[in-house]
């Protein structure tokens, strides 16, 4: 049997400058964080990023100035805050390329990757301005093929009338770094709760490197194998990496951390208070376990494990935070 | 009378779009209060779905997100988003879906995008579309979700993030969208829908304490008033399911 498992900063590192990458999860869930802080501290620059509704793990690689392009439908941590701090800066200060699409969209794209086809027709967008405008011009997009020579096209299908779909280009990235539940030395992995478009982006990669809260034995994944979203071929490096996701949630592990998430959205707003955010909690933390320690230790994070009658942690607090 | 918060009444009124059996596609905030709302009052078998991945969920504790841990809860199906937007959003399985935005015009398109006239240099930038434009093209109807104020109701968007009638009468058909359109906008000020010809929005009703003229002065575009009544209270059972069981912690709610 394959062992398949390195070492986090072994994985991180074999992330070049100016790859394509897609990270695992959903706004304010199973994001690959632990792996997203070493790539900050490996200082990459240049990453082109793809995401369907990524949240601050795209925002403080942003603000870090390691992103040159992305491609998605929103970035944002939600209730938590409406608008990726970073995000938005970068924008408006034209510091990043982006292009808009909707999340179907977005989706549709990975799968289209993921089947080994150019494209997947679908019935959004018709009418709007993720249609009609194109961020990304022709040169650009033409400059190192790493984005899709075209933005999207228009077509009747050739078997009925009046009947208009979206032809959305196949996404292929270098990377897709997943963090999920469980998973083995040899690369099956287990993913409770929603799994986002996390097969997809896997699908569609050259190399998935998958970082786990749990190493389990092969065997405890053979059962129930329908569970198993993954075979573990498509799977090349794994990582043990527990509370890899804070300060975002893990279902059946921990729930989100609100008060950190307050902490960074208050600091990420103000350029001098987001540096200090990065020197204090990911830059002078050299590893994952001085991560913990500084986001407040094992005190913090017991109070956000997930009660197993609910796989979340009912009585926490998420408002009027003291 | 009954004492109530504006968050309230507007909920109230969102919940009351949703009838009993209909399949829901509810994003963060407001929309989620309103599908519990509905769920434990007047329509027990409505069937919540969230994008990240949850079919029929029965929530338990209001969540932050549509991919927080506590969709799961009560759930009939967990997958992912592509199931949700292929087989139900796609399918035309959804009856009604929740959208709200920046900018809203007499059209009820929605910009979620930028602020701004060139889309290469906004002036303000929001999150983006996640899956408002999705569900703008492909659920049955929309309810439309806003804060009333002259300059997010503009003549024109500055992007249309969500289409909703175009540019009226027949548009929204010609642009190959095959279903749907926004049925109604639930704002701070009043509840408005669109005429059956033209798709132009026109003020249904104001809330308690406003008038019509109030609303249309705060309406970036001329506002068809004629007929308008005032927003129907909340009942007592309504404000005490939804502050009691729907949202205890104040996560929305004020």
């Amino acid at each position: 049997m394959v062992n398949k498992i390195i070492e986090l900063s072994e994985a991180a590192a074999l992330v070049p400058d100016g790859a394509t990458i897609s990270f695992g999860g959903f706004t304010t869930q199973r994001h690959p964080m632990a792996f997203i802080y070493e790539l900050i501290r490996l200082k990459r620059r240049n990453l082109y990023l793809f995401g369907h509704s990524p949240g601050g793990d795209w925002d403080i690689l942003i603000g870090a100035g390691c992103v040159k392009r992305v491609e998605l439908a929103y970035e944002a941590d939600e209730a938590f805050n409406t608008i990726g701090p970073r995000w938005r800066l970068a924008v408006e200060r034209g510091e990043i390329e982006w292009e808009d699409y909707s999340n179907f969209a977005m989706v549709s794209r990975f799968t289209a990757g993921a089947m080994g086809i150019p494209f997947m027709p679908v019935r959004t967008m018709l009418g709007s301005d993720l249609l009609a405008c194109q961020t990304l011009n022709a040169e650009q997009r033409a400059a190192d093929g790493r984005s899709s020579p075209k933005k999207l096209h228009v077509m009747e299908s050739p078997f009925s009338t009046n009947d208009r779909v979206v032809l959305v280009p196949a996404i292929h990235t270098e990377f897709a770094v997943l963090h999920v539940q469980k998973a083995t030395p040899n690369g099956m992995i287990r993913i409770e709760g929603q799994l986002f478009a996390d097969v997809q982006q896997a699908l569609c990669a050259d190399m998935v490197i998958v970082t786990a809260e749990e190493i389990v034995g092969e065997d405890s994944l053979h059962h129930e194998p329908e569970r198993n979203p993954l075979p573990q071929f498509v799977v090349k490096h794994v990582c043990h990496v527990p509370l890899g996701s804070h300060p975002y949630a893990v279902y059946n592990y921990y729930d989100y951390d609100p008060k950190h998430l307050k902490l960074y959205h208050d600091a990420a707003r103000d350029d001098t208070t987001f540096r200090q955010y990065l020197e204090k909690f990911v830059l002078q933390a050299k590893s994952m376990t001085d991560y913990l320690e500084a986001v407040g230790g094992t005190t913090r994070l017991e109070s956000l494990r997930a009660d197993l009658s609910y796989g979340y942690r009912p009585d926490l607090k998420r408002r009027r935070l003291e | 009378m009954t004492d109530y918060t504006l968050t309230e009444l507007m909920t109230v009124a969102a919940a009351r779009e949703i009838q009993d059996g209909e399949v829901v596609f509810a994003g963060t905030g407001l929309p989620m209060l309103g599908a519990m709302l509905a769920q434990r009052t007047h329509a027990p078998d409505c069937c919540i779905i969230f994008e990240a991945g949850t079919i029929a969920s029965q929530l338990a504790h209001l969540p932050m997100s549509v991919g927080d841990p506590r969709v799961l809860h009560g759930a009939a199906v967990a997958a992912g988003l592509s199931e949700v937007f292929t087989y139900v959003l796609q399918a035309g399985r959804v009856d009604v879906g929740f959208l709200s935005g920046a900018q809203i015009d007499r059209y009820g398109n929605i910009n979620s995008t930028a602020i701004g006239k060139n889309p290469l240099h906004p002036e303000v930038r929001f999150a983006g579309s996640g899956g408002s434009c999705d569900i703008a093209c492909l659920a049955c109807r929309t309810v439309i979700i806003a804060k009333h104020e002259k300059r997010r109701f503009p003549e024109k968007v500055d992007y249309i993030t969500s289409p909703g009638w175009l540019n009226g009468g027949s548009t929204r058909d010609e642009s190959g969208l095959i279903r749907g359109g926004p049925s109604v906008v639930v704002t701070t000020m009043g509840v408005m829908r669109f005429r059956p010809d033209s798709k132009q929005m026109y003020l249904e009703s104001y809330h308690p304490g406003l008038s019509a003229q109030a609303v249309a002065n705060e309406t970036g575009f001329p506002l068809d008033t004629a007929g308008a009544v005032e927003t129907p209270i909340p009942s007592s059972d309504e404000l005490y399911i939804l502050r009691e069981s729907v949202d205890p912690e104040r996560v929305f709610l004020e």
